[in-house]
C-alpha cells in the first residue's frame, strides 16, 4: 500500500521531468522534477489537513444584510478613497492605476457579453481598436475634439458589435469563440496592411490630447480622474442593466437559450444588444487610449490583450461587478509587484485560467446565481440557494 | 503559375488536414474545441529541431539520414502524445461535467501556458531547421514539385490512410466511434470512456507532431507562435469539412490549403490569412454543419 502510494508520488515529478527534458536539458528537467515533487508533497500535506477547503471560501459580507444605506456608504467610501489616492502616489503608480481603470471598463463591457449573456466573445479587443482608430483618424485628419470622439467611437464600436452579433447569431458557444477569434485576426491584418488609412504597422502618431478650453490633459493625474469618471459611469450603467428586464433576459439566455426563447425572450434582439452594448464600452475605452497615449498601432490590439481581459473577467467572477474590478486591479497591478517575474506574466495567466476553471469557476467574487449553474452537482450550494429562496418567500 | 499554386496549396493543405484531424476527433468525442492543439503542433516542430540537432551532434545524421528522420518522427510523436495526454488530464478531465464555457476557457489557458513555456525555455527568436532533403525536384507543366513536397504529401496521406484503417477496423477504433456517438451508452456497454478519450488525445497529438515536423522541414524555421495561427486554420479546416467528421477534416484541410494558395497567388499574399477566416465565417453562417457533416437538430 505504502509502496503503491510512493510510486504514485514519484510518478508525477518523473513524468513532468521527462516532458520538460527536451526543452530544458537534463539540469532543468531534474530541477523542475524536484520542484514539482516538493509542490506535490506540500499539496498532499495540505489536503490531509483539510486546508484546501479554504479555496472554497465565502466572503463574510455575504452574510451581512446589505441594505441600501450600507451599500451607499460603502460606495461613497470607495469613491472617496479613489479620489484622494493619487495624491499619495508618484506618477508611475498613477499611470498603473489609470491602466487598471481602463481594463476595468473593458472588462465590465466584456462582462456584459460573457458574464451576463454567456456569449464567449474572444474578439472583444477589436472593438477597442475600432474606438482607438476612430479617434486617431478623426483627430489627425479632421481635427475633431476628444469629447466629440467619445460618443462617435462608442457608437461606431457598438455598430461593429451589432454586425458581429448579427453575423454570428446562429452559432453556438464554441463556434462563436472561434469566429470571434477569426474576426480579431481579420481586424489585425487589415490594420496592419491598409497603409493609406491606418498607417500600417507604424500606426498613427500625433493624436491630439483631450482639452477643455485652454486646459490640456497632459499629466497622468488628469487621465486618472478622466478614467475614474468613465469607470463610475460604466459601473452605474452596468449595474442598472444587471437588475433590469434586459439583464434578466440575458441571464436567461445564458442559462438555457431554448427555455428562454420559449418563455418569450427575444433571443436575437437580446444577443445583438449584448454584443453592441459590450462593444460600446470598448469603443469608449479605445478613444481614451488614443487620447492618453497620443499613438495607436496594431500591436496594441492582439489576441493576447483579449485574453488579458478575459482573465480579468474570469478571475474576478463572471457576472459580478465588484469581482471584475478586483480582477482588473489584480491582473494589472500584480505584474508591477512581481517585476522580476515580468517574463512569466503570460505563463502565470495561462495557468491561472486553468486553475480557476478547475478549482473555483465562479471567480474570486462570483455572483451567487452563477455559482449554482457552475456547480450543478454540489448539493450544499443547491440547498443554500433553496434556503435563500425560502427566506425571500417568508418575508 | 496555376499549377505551382495548386502544388503549394495541396502541400500546405495536407499539413492543415493532419492538424485538423486532432481537432475533429476531440470535438467528435468531447464536444470541446481543444485550443491547445495548435500548441502541440508547435511543440512537435520544436522537438524536430531539438532532436535533429542532437542527432547531428552525435553523428547519426551523417551515418544515415532516413534513420535520423525516423528517429525525429518517433521522438516527437512520443513526446507530443505525452503532452497531449497531460493537457487532457490536467485541464479537461476535471471539467468533464462542468458548464460548457469552463473547459473552453481552461483550454485557452493551456494554450497560453504552453506557448509561453516554449518561449521561456527556447527563446523568442526563430529556430533554424536545416534542409535535410535537397531543395531540388521535378518539373511538372512548368511548375516545380520538390522532393520535400513529395515527402510531405506522401507522409500525410499515409498517416491519414493509417488513421482511417485504425478507426474502421480495430477494436479501439470501433470503441472510439461508439464513444463519439453516445458517451453514456458506450460506457454502459463496457467501454472505458476515460481511456478512449486519452487515446484520442494521443492520436491527435501524434498527427499534430508529424505536421509540426514537416512544417519545420518545409519552412526551415520554427517559432513559438506558429501554433496559434495554424491552430485556427486547422480548426477552420475541420469546420469546413464538418466538425467531428474524419474524412471531412481531410477534405477541409486540402480545400483550405488550395484556397489560401490561390488567394495568395492571385489576389494578395498580405491578406492570405484573411481568406481562411472569411471562409470560416461564411461556412459557419451558410452551412454550419460543414461540407460533409450531417445536420443534427438540437435536443431540448
Amino acid at each position: 500500500m505504502i509502496k503503491n502510494n510512493l510510486f504514485k508520488y514519484l510518478f508525477i515529478p518523473l513524468w513532468f521531468g521527462i516532458l520538460i527534458l527536451p526543452f530544458m536539458g537534463i539540469k532543468g528537467a531534474v530541477f523542475t522534477a524536484i520542484a514539482i515533487g516538493a509542490g506535490w508533497g506540500v499539496f498532499f500535506f495540505l489536503a490531509r489537513l483539510n486546508i484546501l477547503r479554504l479555496i472554497k471560501f465565502e466572503l463574510p459580507f455575504r452574510k451581512v444584510h446589505v441594505t441600501k444605506r450600507n451599500a451607499w456608504f460603502a460606495n461613497a467610501a470607495l469613491l472617496f478613497i479613489s479620489l484622494i489616492l493619487p495624491n499619495f502616489l508618484n506618477n508611475y503608480y498613477i499611470d498603473v492605476l489609470t491602466i487598471a481603470g481602463m481594463y476595468a471598463v473593458l472588462a465590465l463591457g466584456l462582462n456584459i457579453v460573457i458574464g451576463l449573456a454567456g456569449l464567449l466573445d474572444l474578439g472583444y479587443i477589436s472593438f477597442y481598436a475600432v474606438g482607438a482608430y476612430t479617434y486617431a483618424l478623426l483627430s489627425t485628419k479632421l481635427s475633431i475634439s476628444f469629447w466629440m470622439a467619445i460618443p462617435i467611437g462608442g457608437l461606431l464600436a457598438a455598430l461593429f458589435g451589432f454586425i458581429l452579433g448579427v453575423v454570428t447569431l446562429r452559432l453556438r458557444g464554441d463556434y462563436l469563440a472561434i469566429v470571434t477569434l477569426g474576426f480579431i485576426q481579420i481586424v489585425h491584418i487589415i490594420l496592419k496592411n491598409w497603409d493609406s488609412l491606418t498607417g500600417g504597422p507604424n500606426g498613427i502618431l500625433g493624436i491630439a490630447r483631450p482639452r477643455i478650453g485652454s486646459f490640456i490633459f497632459s499629466q497622468p493625474i488628469h487621465f486618472y480622474y478622466l478614467i475614474l469618471i468613465i469607470l463610475v459611469i460604466t459601473i452605474a450603467v452596468v449595474n442598472r442593466l444587471n437588475n433590469s428586464r434586459t439583464g434578466r433576459a440575458w441571464i436567461a439566455i445564458r442559462e438555457d437559450e431554448i427555455a428562454a426563447e420559449a418563455m418569450g425572450v427575444d433571443t436575437t434582439r437580446m444577443k445583438c444588444l449584448a454584443f453592441s452594448l459590450g462593444a460600446f464600452w470598448a469603443g469608449i475605452t479605445g478613444v481614451f487610449f488614443a487620447g492618453k497615449f497620443a499613438f495607436v498601432s496594431p500591436e496594441s490590439f492582439t489576441f493576447m490583450e483579449s485574453i488579458l481581459i478575459l482573465s480579468i473577467v474570469v478571475l474576478g467572477g463572471m457576472g459580478s461587478i465588484p469581482g471584475v474590478i478586483i480582477g482588473a486591479l489584480t491582473i494589472i497591478i500584480l505584474p508591477e509587484v512581481l517585476r522580476g517575474f515580468a517574463n512569466y506574466r503570460m505563463l502565470i495567466f495561462g495557468a491561472l485560467l486553468i486553475i480557476m476553471m478547475v478549482v473555483r469557476p465562479q471567480g474570486l467574487i462570483g455572483s451567487q446565481k452563477r455559482k449554482v449553474e457552475l456547480h450543478p452537482h454540489d448539493e450544499k450550494i443547491y440547498l443554500q440557494e433553496m434556503e435563500s429562496l425560502y427566506d425571500v418567500e417568508k418575508g | 503559375m496555376l499549377v505551382q499554386q495548386l502544388i503549394n496549396g495541396i502541400t500546405l493543405g495536407s499539413v492543415y488536414a493532419l492538424i485538423a484531424l486532432g481537432y475533429t476527433m476531440v470535438y467528435g468525442i468531447l464536444g470541446l474545441i481543444n485550443f491547445a492543439h495548435g500548441e502541440i503542433y508547435m511543440i512537435g516542430a520544436y522537438l524536430a529541431v531539438i532532436v535533429f540537432g542532437l542527432l547531428t551532434v552525435s553523428g547519426i545524421t551523417a551515418y544515415s539520414l532516413p534513420l535520423s528522420v525516423f528517429i525525429v518522427f518517433a521522438a516527437a510523436g512520443i513526446f507530443c502524445g505525452a503532452y497531449g495526454i497531460t493537457a487532457e488530464r490536467i485541464a479537461y478531465r476535471p471539467l468533464r461535467h462542468a458548464h460548457r464555457l469552463s473547459p473552453l476557457i481552461s483550454a485557452i489557458g493551456m494554450s497560453i501556458f504552453l506557448q509561453n513555456y516554449v518561449m521561456l525555455t527556447q527563446g523568442a527568436t526563430d529556430k533554424i531547421f536545416p534542409y535535410v532533403i535537397p531543395p531540388s525536384g521535378v518539373t511538372i507543366m512548368g511548375a516545380s514539385l520538390t522532393y520535400l513536397q513529395m515527402f510531405i504529401l506522401a507522409a500525410s496521406f499515409i498517416l491519414m490512410f493509417l488513421l482511417h484503417l485504425f478507426i474502421k477496423n480495430t477494436r479501439l477504433g470501433k470503441a472510439m466511434r461508439a464513444t463519439s456517438q453516445d458517451k453514456r451508452m458506450a460506457g454502459l456497454v463496457g467501454i472505458d470512456i476515460d481511456r478512449i478519450i486519452a487515446i484520442t488525445f494521443v492520436i491527435g497529438s501524434i498527427l499534430a507532431a508529424a505536421a509540426g515536423i514537416m512544417v519545420a522541414m518545409y519552412y526551415g524555421s520554427v517559432n513559438f507562435f506558429i501554433g496559434y495561427v495554424a491552430g485556427i486554420k486547422a480548426f477552420t479546416a475541420a469546420v469546413l469539412g464538418g466538425i467531428g467528421n474524419i474524412p471531412g477534416a481531410m477534405l477541409g484541410g486540402l480545400l483550405l490549403g488550395l484556397i489560401e494558395g490561390l488567394g495568395a497567388g492571385y489576389i494578395s499574399s498580405e491578406y492570405k490569412d484573411v481568406f481562411a477566416f472569411v471562409m470560416l465565417i461564411l461556412v459557419l453562417i451558410f452551412r454550419p454543419a460543414g461540407l460533409l457533416g450531417e445536420k443534427i437538430s438540437e435536443k431540448v
